[in-house]
């Protein structure tokens, strides 16, 4: 059955309630104010509620739940725009060192709320490295990890006030290694998956947020005598972003559940959901912002936060010509058709 | 939350496919559209399938089905279209009224109406638009005027899809002087009963896919009223439901025809530009898409949900998905795209064209997509009428 179980639901409702509650826009605008980047009230609140440890088996010290459970914790922080790195966290750097035979402690480190970075070479920059304690990244095959204060950063400046990139110049030494080989290789991997996944989750939670605000917005704003969302231009404008939304999701969630047998069949639906939700998330922040008129394009109106975030996103993780690569690779092939639907009914060609 | 097949659901799919395999006729039948003889071939294929108890597998045995649940039935609906099996003449009562009358029908009309339908012997066409009430439904103008055990139908239909040949239709009609959605009811009629009148409208390509429906004086038993007299239009909408949200559309309809455009843009692939490349993997995506989503709906359905507004949105994404999907095929095909299938340099243009033409009609039926998105912001989104 291809439906959340109870116990899935009440986590995504609890992860959404608390992220909703204590991460407003008047919270946003408030940090930008204090010249506040990250809020470490609200990081304690995420931490306590043990979101960042879904993933982690029990026996390590997590939830050991599974990757469909976090979907929805990371669609809550889309929908919120969080400035915390709860998804690369609880997404791509818990798993990785829960994966690794010796995490030199820092696994411990990581579930007591150290804040870790990982420079996947997916990406360019790296997301918050400057309010991370320590930086993961991989060297010739394998993957190191050094204290922050360690590292030359070269800050970049993205147009997401929440999001700071920097370029990492690496030094490192045999006493920072923490895996290589064949180890290596599989976590190397295993990340790049679930930082596009869960990329993609924040992206589908980014898109139905800049949808809600138009739909609040044109319901109040009136014009020839009537709301605006009453005109069908509008109407339908908001429409055709909703229905990009309903057929992002079950990707996204297919690729949850799929995760976790690996090969190109689950490889190529991350990355058709990686593609479908980041394009979702970009035409609902431009249609918004249409619908907004030129309120939209100011400072006041809230909508830029979730717009940033959606420009943002769009290339991280894999941009969007490596993972059509993907999906092309696996399409032409391997078994496709109406029974090579589910990774689980087809045996992939080597 | 799973995506696997149990044991039996892969039995079963077995079954279907041995079945499929030896009885799909080897080759394409005559149009249901164009002639008597082509439509009476397709309601034979209705027998066979019934014969094997194929007919429609998810209604109760005693009416000809099998009782199977809604995964079995896309299982079904999968071997159904990879053995590339005729299209269902009566899909407009095996899919439409038939879950209607699961939901409004009395038990006297269900034995009634439900064993021969799925056996083809009575095959269907609705009768809903009116030439002045097409995406305003609730303007219907035909009436029912009731005399005792009898209703006296009046009035005019149109675009009455398979209604050239069908034996029966349901229809919307009203009682006199009632207005918009208060007074309608649906009712079931015999178009060969005195009054009735079909004139024939030819598609663009000349086929007879659609009637106009005359009706005069038209005298019909109340018990061929589905639902509560006055009550036609909600039993409309649950129709209607159906027709955009699950049944109409399967989606193993797409992933065959994804399945075929990958097989022509593999053979074409060199002497294509680059651009190509993306509108074929497009389209492989969306019907992948579709098919998770209806997964998901049919999952649902199942755990006690009911088919809301989002079937709307399945209405959009399958219309706008058939057409980017054939036009990127006749994009591969190139300047041999317009021809007809008989010239002789047709090489291997197969069906593409004419499955383009009818793919541009799926923006209008079933409730044209501008009626569609005003559903999903009035009724999803919550936007003010």
């Amino acid at each position: 059955m291809f439906v959340l179980t109870e116990d899935q639901q009440l986590i995504h409702e609890a992860a959404r309630t608390l992220l909703v509650e204590n991460c407003s826009t008047e919270q946003l605008r408030k940090m930008l104010a204090d010249g506040q980047v990250q809020d470490e009230a609200r990081w304690a609140q995420i931490l306590e509620m043990g979101l960042p440890s879904i993933l982690v088996s029990e026996e390590r010290g997590g939830l050991g739940l599974s990757a469909v459970d976090f979907v929805g914790v990371a669609e809550a922080a889309g929908y919120v725009a969080l400035p915390e790195p709860l998804v690369e966290q609880g997404g791509v750097v818990l798993p990785l060192l829960a994966g690794l035979s010796d995490s030199k402690g820092w696994l411990d480190r990581a579930l007591a709320g150290a804040k870790i970075a990982i420079d996947h070479p997916a990406q360019r920059f790296v997301a918050d490295a400057n309010q991370a304690e320590a930086v993961i990244f991989f060297v010739d095959g394998a993957i190191h990890i050094v204290e922050r204060d360690q590292l030359e950063l070269i800050k970049q400046e993205s147009i997401d006030p929440f999001r700071e990139l920097s370029r990492v110049v690496y030094s490192f030494s045999a006493e920072t290694q923490l895996a290589k080989g064949d180890e290596a290789q599989k976590l190397i991997a295993e990340a790049f998956e679930r930082g596009a996944l869960f990329c993609a989750a924040q992206a589908l939670g980014l898109a139905q947020r800049c949808v809600d605000m138009a739909v609040s917005y044109t319901q109040e704003r009136t014009q020839f005598g009537k709301p605006i969302g009453s005109y069908q231009a509008v109407k339908h404008m908001l429409a055709n972003v909703q229905v990009q939304i309903e057929f992002a999701r079950p990707v996204i969630y297919a690729a949850a559940v799929e995760l976790p047998l690996g090969g190109p069949i689950a490889a190529a639906r991350v990355s058709h959901a990686k593609l479908a939700a980041t394009e979702a998330a970009d035409f609902a922040a431009r249609t918004a912002l249409q619908a907004h008129g030129a309120m939209g394009f100011t400072w006041e109106v809230d909508l830029h936060f979730f717009m940033k975030r959606a420009l943002a996103l769009l290339a991280a993780w894999g941009k969007p010509a490596l993972h059509r690569n993907r999906v092309v690779e696996r399409m032409l092939e391997q078994p496709i058709g109406p029974d090579s639907l589910f990774a689980s009914e087809i045996e992939a060609i080597a | 939350m799973k995506l696997e097949y149990t044991a039996e659901e892969k039995a079963f799919r077995m079954e279907v496919r041995a079945w499929m395999e030896a009885n799909v006729p080897k080759h394409k039948l005559p149009s249901f559209d164009l002639t008597r003889e082509g439509f009476e071939a397709h309601r034979e294929w209705e027998r066979t399938l019934h014969k094997g108890r194929w007919g429609m597998v998810t209604w109760p045995e005693e009416l000809g089905g099998r009782g199977l649940d809604l995964i079995r039935w896309l299982i079904f609906e999968e071997e159904y279209y990879r053995a590339n099996a005729p299209v269902r003449v009566n899909q407009n009562g095996i899919f439409l009224l038939g879950p209607t009358m699961m939901e409004y029908g009395t038990e006297e009309q269900k034995a009634r109406f439900l064993p021969s339908m799925a056996a083809g012997d009575d095959v269907w066409a609705q009768a809903w638009s009116e030439p002045g009430a097409g995406s305003d439904l609730a303007g219907v103008r035909a009436t029912a005027r009731r005399e005792g055990d009898h209703y006296i139908l009046n009035g005019h239909k149109i675009w009455s899809t398979r209604a050239v040949f069908a034996d029966w239709a349901f229809g919307l009609f009203r009682e006199p002087g009632s207005e918009r959605h208060k007074g309608m009811s649906l009712i079931l009629f015999k178009l060969d009963t005195p009054g009735v009148d079909r004139r024939p409208i030819a598609r663009l390509d000349g086929e007879l896919v659609f009637a106009e429906i005359f009706l005069d004086d038209v005298k019909v038993p109340v018990a061929n009223r589905l639902g509560a007299e006055g009550e036609g239009w909600k039993v409309c909408m649950s129709t209607a439901g159906f027709e955009r949200g699950l049944m109409l559309r399967s989606p193993a309809r797409y992933q065959v025809a994804a399945q075929r455009l990958v097989a022509l843009y593999r053979k074409h692939q060199d002497e294509l530009e680059p651009t190509v490349r993306a509108n074929v993997a497009k389209a492989y995506m969306d019907a992948e898409a579709y098919a998770l989503n209806i997964y998901a709906s049919a999952s649902r359905l199942m755990a006690g949900g009911k088919i809301g507004p989002e079937s709307s949105t399945n209405k959009i994404f399958w219309s706008e998905m058939d057409i980017q999907l054939h036009r990127t095929a006749l994009e591969i095909l190139g300047e041999r795209a317009e021809l007809l299938p008989s010239s002789p340099d047709a090489g291997d243009v197969g069906d593409w064209l004419g499955d383009y033409i009818f793919s541009l009609a799926g923006p209008i039926y079933a409730g044209s997509n501008e009626i569609q998105r005003n559903i999903i912001a009035e009724r999803m989104l919550n936007l003010p009428r």
